[in-house]
C-alpha cells in the first residue's frame, strides 16, 4: 500500500481534541478538587460539573499491547479520554459518575495498581538505563521496579508526611529529575575513562572533548594524536564520553549508585531545593539491588518518624540539621560528602552553632 | 516466531506488586524479532553489569535534523535484530492528553514499523517509540504526519516543550499553560526540527508555584503562573477545614514563609503585601482560598542537570508578564535571548551557563529588561563591579 503524503513542521495537534467535553466546557473555571481515595480524585467546576480522575501506575516502558488495553478501558468508561502524568502514571478521565465505581473495579480486576494521589509515594521518574542507553552506569527500570515493589503500600494506601518524590537517573547526565527529588538515585562511575588511542583520531574532535571536561583534566596528546586524562583531576562524570565515544567509562566492577536526598521543585513553604549526597556509593547488584532498596527504606522510615505533617524530606532535614540526619539514619559521613566542586565554599559551616 | 531467550535475571523483575517493564518487553518480544533481541541483550547487560548500547549516530527523516536518535548494539553478532535500534520522538500533546482512537492508531503504526516498545513518556515529554531501523523512518514519519502528528526535538535544538494540565483540570492555574505550550511549539517549529543552537533549549510551563511540570529545575525557560492581588478567603470553608480536623495554626499559619497569616480560631487573616505566593495555604485549603487580581507569569531562565558546572535552578528574569494570546511579548523575549545565546554561546553551552559566564548585566541589557530586586536572593557581597562610560555620566 502506498504511503500517505508526509507533512513537515506541523507540530502536535491542538489539545482540545484530546480532552473530554466536560474539561473543554469548564476550561479555566475549576473551583476545587478532592482526593477521594489514593487512586481517585474529583475536580469540581464553578458550574457544578465534575470530572473524576482514576490513576494507575505504569512502568513507563510499555508494549503496544498494554497501551491498547488502556485505550479499551478509556473507550469503555471515559469516552476514550486518557492522559499520562509527568511521573508516568496513567489517568483515566471519567465524566459520568456512574462509571466511577465500575472503572475502578475493572482496573483492579485486571491487576492494574491504583494509587499515587495525595501525600504518599507516586511513580518514580527515571531514565533508559541498560534498556536503551549508551552511557548508563546502572539500569533504571530494574531499580524502579525493585524500589516500587518494596514501597507498593505507599502508592496504594499508606500516607507519608508529605509527597515523597523519588527519581532514578542511570548516569550523571541526569535525564531523570534527580537533582531536585526527595530521594533520588544516580548511577556513578569511580574510575577514569579509558583512552582508545587508535579510535580517537577518527571518532573525536579533540577541542570539544577537552572543553567537555568540567575540571580541566583532559589535555592534548599530540604524539598519539589523542588526549591525556589527568587522574588526579578527573571525577568520573563521563561528560567526555558523551562527546567522544573513544573514551569509554563503563566499568562493571566499579560502577554503582549514589543516593541523594532533600530536593524539591515546588515553592510551597520553602524555596526549591537541590538534592544532596546521603550515600556516595552502593555497588550494582542486579536484578533487585537489595542494598539500594534497603537504603531507600531506611531514609524513608527516618523521614516518616521524624517529619512534621506537610514537611518534605528536605524541609525535615533542614529543620533537624544535616548532622542530625546522619545520626538518625546511621549513615556514615565520608570525604565524598564534602563538596570540592563548583560551590564548595557555600556548603562549609560558618558558625560554631550546631548539634552534636 | 521471534527467538526466545532465557532470561533468569530479568524474570526476577516480574515478581512483586508494581507493574513490570520486563513483562512489557516480553509481550512485544513474543511478536517482534527486535523486541526479542532487546530483551535478550538486556539480560546480557544484567549478567555483565554494564550497558551494551553504543553511541548514537546521525539518522533522521528528510528535511529534519532531529527527532530520531540513532542507537546501535555493541553485540550485533549476538543480537542482530537490535544492531540498529533507533528511537523516534513524537511531539506529545499539551498535558499528555490522548484519545483511545489515537493511541490505537499509534500502536498499529508502531507494530507495523517498529519493535512495539514505547516510553510514555520520555524525560523531556516526548511520546517515545523505542527501536526501529533507518529504512523504516520515512514510513513512520509519513504515517504520523499525515495524521497530524509531528516529530519532537533532539540535539542542539528547541526540545519538545511541555506543561502541566493547567486550566484544563486545575483550579490553581493562573495562566493557560496548555495553550502557551501549544503556541510556543507551533511558533518555533523550525528551531525544533533543524538544530541550529549552541545546545539544547527546553521550555516548561507551570500554572502555579506548585510546579507539577518541574519547570524550575528542568527547563532553560521556565514559565510559572502567578498573580498580583489578594488571596480571597472564604471563612465558612476555613471553618469547615477546622471542623474536619485541620490544625490551622500549625499546618497553615506557622508554615507560611511570609509569616503573613493569623488565625484566632474563627477568622483567617492574610497580610497580602507580605505573601510570597508560595501556594502552601492554597494547596492545603483549596476550597477556602483563591488568588484574585491580575494573573500572569514569572519568566525564569537557566535550569539544567549537573553537566558542566553543577545543577542549576532557573532564576527570575521577568518577575511578571501578562500572558495573553498570541503571547507576542514572550515570543519576542525568547527570540532576543536566542539571538544573544547564538552570538556568544560555545558549543554545548546552555543559556544559563552563558549568563553565568558573561554576566547578568550583558544578558539583561541585550534583552531589554531592567534590573529589579526580584531577580536576586541578595545583592552582591563583593566590591568588584563594572562601570560603563554611560554609568559614569549618570
Amino acid at each position: 500500500m502506498a504511503l500517505p503524503q508526509r507533512k513537515t513542521d506541523i507540530g502536535p495537534p491542538h489539545f482540545k481534541e484530546f480532552i473530554p467535553p466536560v474539561m473543554q466546557k469548564n476550561y479555566g473555571d475549576w473551583k476545587y478538587h478532592e482526593v477521594i481515595n489514593p487512586g481517585l480524585m474529583v475536580h469540581v467546576a464553578n458550574s457544578g460539573e465534575k470530572v473524576w480522575t482514576v490513576r494507575v501506575a505504569s512502568p513507563r516502558l510499555l508494549s503496544t499491547d498494554t497501551i491498547r488495553s488502556y485505550a479499551a478501558i478509556a473507550e469503555k468508561y471515559c469516552g476514550g479520554y486518557v492522559r499520562f502524568t509527568t511521573r508516568n502514571n496513567v489517568e483515566f478521565l471519567v465524566s459520568d459518575e456512574k462509571n466511577v465505581e465500575p472503572i475502578q473495579k475493572e482496573l483492579k480486576d485486571k491487576k492494574f495498581m491504583l494509587g499515587g494521589i495525595g501525600s504518599r509515594i507516586t511513580n518514580i521518574v527515571h531514565t533508559q538505563g541498560w534498556v536503551h542507553c549508551h552511557s548508563a552506569a546502572t539500569d533504571a527500570s530494574g531499580l524502579v521496579k525493585a524500589i516500587m515493589d518494596d514501597l507498593a503500600d505507599y502508592f496504594t494506601t499508606k500516607e507519608t508526611p508529605n509527597k515523597v518524590r523519588i527519581a532514578v537517573a542511570c548516569c550523571t547526565n541526569m535525564c531523570g529529575a534527580v537533582h531536585c527529588s526527595d530521594i533520588a538515585l544516580v548511577g556513578i562511575h569511580r574510575k577514569i575513562p579509558t583512552v582508545e588511542h587508535e579510535k580517537i583520531k577518527n571518532m573525536c574532535e579533540v577541542p570539544s572533548t577537552i572543553a567537555a571536561c568540567p575540571t580541566g583534566a583532559i589535555s592534548p596528546d599530540p604524539a598519539k594524536k589523542a588526549v591525556k586524562i589527568n587522574e588526579e583531576k578527573c571525577m568520573y562524570c563521563g561528560n567526555c564520553f558523551s562527546v567522544c565515544p573513544a573514551l569509554p567509562i563503563a566499568d562493571p566492577v566499579n560502577d554503582g549508585i549514589a543516593i541523594v536526598v532533600g530536593g524539591k521543585i515546588g515553592s510551597l513553604r520553602s524555596d526549591p531545593k537541590f538534592s544532596k549526597l546521603a550515600i556516595p556509593y552502593i555497588k550494582n547488584n542486579p536484578p533487585r539491588w537489595p542494598e539500594v532498596t534497603s537504603a531507600v527504606k531506611n531514609i524513608l522510615d527516618a523521614y516518616i518518624a521524624g517529619a512534621e505533617k506537610h514537611e518534605r524530606v528536605g524541609e525535615w532535614i533542614e529543620r533537624i540539621g544535616w548532622e542530625s540526619f546522619f545520626k538518625v539514619t546511621k549513615l556514615p559521613f565520608t570525604f565524598q560528602h564534602i563538596d570540592d566542586f563548583t560551590i564548595a565554599r557555600e556548603t562549609f559551616r560558618n558558625t560554631a552553632a550546631f548539634k552534636w | 516466531m521471534p527467538k526466545k531467550y532465557e532470561t533468569p535475571m530479568l524474570d526476577e523483575l516480574e515478581k512483586g506488586a508494581f507493574p513490570s517493564f520486563v513483562t512489557e518487553m516480553k509481550k512485544s518480544a513474543a511478536r517482534t524479532d527486535m523486541a526479542a533481541d532487546a530483551l535478550g541483550q538486556l539480560e546480557r547487560c544484567y549478567r555483565d553489569n554494564r550497558t551494551h548500547w553504543k553511541h548514537g549516530g546521525i539518522v533522521g527523516v528528510r528535511g529534519y535534523g532531529g527527532g530520531v536518535i540513532g542507537r546501535y548494539s555493541d553485540l550485533p553478532e549476538d543480537f542482530p535484530n537490535v544492531a540498529h535500534f533507533h528511537t523516534v520522538r513524537i511531539n506529545s500533546t499539551s498535558g499528555f492528553c490522548y484519545t483511545s482512537k489515537f493511541l490505537t492508531e499509534m500502536c498499529d503504526i508502531w507494530d507495523k514499523y517498529g519493535s512495539g516498545l514505547t516510553n510514555l513518556h520520555g524525560s523531556t515529554g516526548d511520546l517515545v517509540l523505542l527501536g526501529t531501523t533507518s529504512d523504516q523512518l520515512e514510513s513512520i514519519f509519513a504515517e504520523f504526519s499525515s495524521r497530524g502528528w509531528d516529530l519532537g526535538g533532539s540535539g542542539s535544538a528547541m526540545r519538545t516543550p511541555s506543561c502541566c494540565i493547567g486550566p484544563a483540570r486545575c483550579e490553581w492555574a493562573n495562566i493557560d499553560t496548555m495553550q502557551i505550550n501549544y503556541e510556543v511549539t507551533q511558533e518555533f517549529q523550525d528551531e525544533m526540527h533543524r538544530p541550529a543552537f549552541p545546545y539544547k533549549f527546553k521550555f516548561k510551563t507551570a500554572g502555579c508555584a506548585v510546579d507539577c511540570i518541574a519547570s524550575i529545575a528542568r527547563a532553560d525557560c521556565s514559565i510559572i503562573g502567578t498573580w498580583r492581588g489578594k488571596i480571597a478567603v472564604d471563612q465558612a470553608e476555613v471553618a469547615n477545614y477546622a471542623k474536619k480536623g485541620m490544625n490551622i495554626t500549625n499546618e497553615i499559619v506557622n508554615m507560611c514563609p511570609g509569616q503573613c497569616m493569623s488565625y484566632n480560631g474563627k477568622e483567617l487573616k492574610i497580610d497580602d503585601d507580605n505573601c510570597t505566593r508560595c501556594m502552601h495555604c492554597i494547596a492545603k485549603m483549596t476550597k477556602a482560598l483563591k488568588p484574585t487580581g491580575e494573573k500572569g507569569a514569572s519568566i525564569l531562565i537557566g535550569s539544567k542537570a549537573p553537566f558542566v558546572i553543577g545543577a542549576t535552578f532557573s532564576h527570575v528574569i521577568v518577575p511578571f508578564m501578562k500572558m495573553e494570546a498570541p503571547y507576542t511579548e514572550l515570543k519576542d523575549l525568547v527570540r532576543k535571548m536566542w539571538e544573544w545565546w547564538d552570538e556568544h554561546g560555545k558549543n554545548r553551552e546552555r543559556i544559563g551557563e552563558l549568563i553565568i559566564r558573561r554576566g547578568m548585566r550583558e544578558f539583561l541589557e541585550y534583552i531589554g529588561v531592567d534590573p529589579v530586586p526580584q531577580q536576586v536572593k541578595e545583592p552582591r557581597r563583593d566590591p568588584f563591579y563594572f562601570w560603563t562610560e554611560s554609568d559614569l555620566q549618570k
